[in-house]
């Protein structure tokens, strides 16, 4: 019932250009039937949307009851409040559990397999099929954490997964914990798709005075910077292993890539060409890096190893040709926008630059980002461009085979960039909706949006491949 | 006979004799007491030095004076020793005078500081423009409509103006920077303004001017010339900027 009455609330938004358009037929007639055709279009469309991400529509009823403290440590509450907020958010913001209102939680807390009452979790009201608990205590310097999955509807053989950490008792080993726990429990219950916890999202951030690279952990925490040359840095992209980042930066004479090494916590040499360097995209084999470079005079597609050999130019046409992005499941297709036909479209290609396809063909459509599954383009069009039309900017995605998109973001306001987590369920993008620049997180069927960021201006976030 | 005439001329000696002595009585009265001495006139000197300063800076004014009983100095500097030096800084050129009043009149003195005016700025060298200031002065920049790269017709005109300027200043190296307008997105308009400036090199170099003359930049929409949303601004940044190289 509430993903039907999301979607008729959609419609009407996307109905928004048409009453203009069709005004002259009969502004309530139109208005209404458009909303019932788009509304049941999309009511299917969210379905088909939900299955190919992972998103299951039926999501799995798991009860979390805060863990319990095993130690009187006095930093122990702090480290127990930080534990237990931490997994709650990371199992909530994983997009396949329905979480039970703690207010339906009997009495009396868990902090071990010997207090669990099965009855009291998989009847009303909590009727949870699955129930996280366990116990926190600080010793010392340390702290431990044991923790435990329960199929509670199998009280014979209940327990689904059983761990215990020990880490130092600090606020940030302990978030970390919760991630580890966090995503061991989504493995299981996810249909074997790792959990994006323990994931990084790099962004550009203007808060210095200069737009430098910064990076965070998924949920927003831990913001720190990344590059500090005082320039214009733009369109972070970390390589699939994590252990680099590519990037373009303003160097005084024009725009070149630049890759920094995580190993070595510095930049690392790269070759320079003239003219205007964009936007590398790393293929998921880790050694080639697509980017868009004007050293021939016009903007094209080229494709080089990371070590800097092997150059090559896979596209020849006239006009912008940028935002390179690879099929992250093949390796054997590129995404990018080129404005050959005028206004900016996407296009997919062979790596080799064959056999192009063009998969918008209205407005204005940009920053394309290819599912890990090789399903999906997620991308930032606006759709009705031009004098008159209303300048939303909003967040699709477009299955590659058929073509067939679902709209994303309703919420007003510009929004781009989009860029998949490594599990498919999430995206993350940029949006001035709230007034300022700032980064978001979405789920992929466009539910449960999140701002990560609040600090000065932020942008082109970059989700890491694990 | 003869005694008669001796007599008589006695007489006339004697006669004579008394005139004369009552002539001498005359000259022989003894002189008037000296009158009392007059009171010394005073006398008043005063000097600058130096009698010529610029703005801001002081002159010494140096006085002497004699039999004064009053001495003042005009100009505000003010009454004082008989003898003294004062510093002083007028702003305006001036002239000092000295008073000195005594019993036996009164003496004045004057000095003059001059105060050098700022030495008027350099009369513009209208002929020796440098080529920096001909360049803003006669290069003009190109603009484009929304989300094009070519040079619209209503541009050509600054185009040819600039190969114009530029042919006759062959030794005038520039950089073509391109911009766009904030809408849309950040990669895209960098990528664009490639074009743009690109577009506006094509179109200088056809008209006669080395390619090695230019050099091109893009910033897409990283440096507006202008920052507020509105049709106006937006045609403000969608442009190819010349800048002056050397």
């Amino acid at each position: 019932m509430s993903a039907h009455h999301l979607n008729c609330e959609q419609a009407t938004w996307v109905s928004k250009p048409r009453h203009v358009v069709l005004a002259a037929l009969g502004f309530r007639t139109v208005a209404i039937l458009a909303i019932v055709l788009l509304c049941s279009a999309l009511s299917s469309a969210q379905d088909w949307v939900k299955g190919g991400v992972g998103l299951a529509v039926q999501k799995i009823r798991i009860a979390v009851p805060d863990f319990k403290a095993s130690s009187q440590q006095p930093q122990n509450t702090e480290l127990l409040k930080t534990f237990n907020d931490t997994l709650w958010n990371d199992l909530d913001n994983a997009g396949i559990f329905d979480m039970v209102s703690k207010s339906f939680y009997p009495l009396g807390t868990i902090g071990a397999p010997a207090d669990v009452k099965f009855e009291s979790w998989s009847a009303a009201p909590p009727s949870a099929a699955m129930l996280v608990f366990g116990n926190l205590g600080a010793t010392g310097n340390s702290v431990t954490v044991q923790g435990w999955l329960y199929d509670v509807k199998n009280a014979a053989s209940p327990q689904v997964l059983g761990k215990q950490y020990t880490d130092a008792a600090t606020t940030q080993a302990v978030r970390v914990i919760a991630h580890k726990f966090a995503d061991e429990i989504i493995l299981r219950l996810g249909g074997g798709i790792n959990g994006i916890a323990e994931t990084q999202i790099y962004f550009v951030s203007s808060r210095s005075g200069h737009k430098e690279i910064w990076a965070m952990d998924y949920d927003g925490a831990n913001q720190h910077p990344i590059t500090t040359l005082g320039s214009i840095s733009l369109s972070p992209h970390v390589s699939p292993d994590g252990s680099r980042l590519a990037f373009s930066s303003f160097t005084g004479s024009g725009w070149e890539i630049r890759m920094f090494s995580f190993d070595l916590n510095r930049l690392v040499s790269f070759p320079r060409f003239s003219g205007t360097n964009l936007s590398p995209g790393w293929a998921p084999d880790g050694v080639r890096v697509a980017f868009s470079s004007s050293r021939s005079g016009d903007p094209e597609i080229y494709v080089i190893d990371q070590s800097g050999g092997n150059l090559h130019r896979i596209t020849t046409s006239k006009g912008p040709d940028v935002s390179p992005v690879w099929n992250r499941k093949t390796g054997s297709q590129i995404a990018w926008v080129s404005g050959r036909t005028g206004l900016p479209q996407i296009y997919i290609m062979e790596s080799d630059g064959t056999n192009v396809q063009q998969m918008t063909d209205q407005g204005y459509a940009v920053s394309p980002s290819w599912s890990p599954n090789g399903q999906f383009l997620v991308f930032s069009w606006m759709r009705h461009y031009g004098p008159g039309a209303p300048g939303a900017q909003d967040i699709y995605i477009m299955d590659v085979v058929s073509k067939q998109w679902v709209q994303l973001t309703h919420d007003g306001g510009r929004n781009d960039f989009p860029s998949w987590s490594p599990d498919g369920r999430h995206v993350v993008f940029q949006s001035n909706r709230s007034g300022s620049l700032q980064i978001w997180s979405m789920l992929a069927d466009g539910s449960n949006q999140k701002q990560l960021t609040t600090s000065s201006s932020n942008s082109e976030p970059d989700w890491s491949w694990k | 006979m003869k005694q008669p005439t001796l007599r008589s001329l006695a007489l006339v000696f004697a006669l004579s004799a008394i005139m004369l002595l009552g002539a001498c009585h005359k000259k022989a009265a003894p002189p008037p007491p000296p009158p009392p001495p007059p009171p010394p006139q005073p006398t008043a000197s005063l000097t600058a030095s130096p009698d010529a300063i610029d703005k801001g800076q002081s002159s010494t004014l140096t006085w002497q004076t004699t039999n004064a009983t009053d001495v003042s100095i005009d100009q505000g500097v003010g009454t004082g020793q008989p003898n003294g030096t004062k510093q002083v800084g007028p702003t305006d050129s001036t002239t000092y005078t000295l008073t000195a009043k005594g019993e036996g009149g009164t003496q004045t003195a004057t000095a003059r500081v001059t105060v050098n005016a700022p030495a008027p700025p350099p009369p513009p060298p209208t002929q020796t423009l440098s080529d920096e200031q001909m360049f803003a002065q006669n290069v003009k920049d190109v603009y484009f409509d929304y989300d094009k790269s070519d040079v619209r017709a209503d541009q050509q005109a600054s185009v040819q103006a600039d190969i114009t300027f530029l042919q006759q200043h062959p030794n005038i190296t520039f950089t073509i920077e391109g911009h766009c307008d904030e809408r849309g997105s950040t990669e895209y308009n960098l990528a664009l303004g490639d074009n743009r400036a690109s577009a506006v090199k094509n179109a200088i170099v056809a008209g006669g001017i080395s390619a090695d003359r230019v050099k091109t930049v893009s910033y897409g929409k990283e440096k507006p010339f202008c920052t507020e949303h509105s049709e106006q601004c937006w045609q403000q940044n969608r442009r190819g900027h010349l800048v002056y190289s050397k």
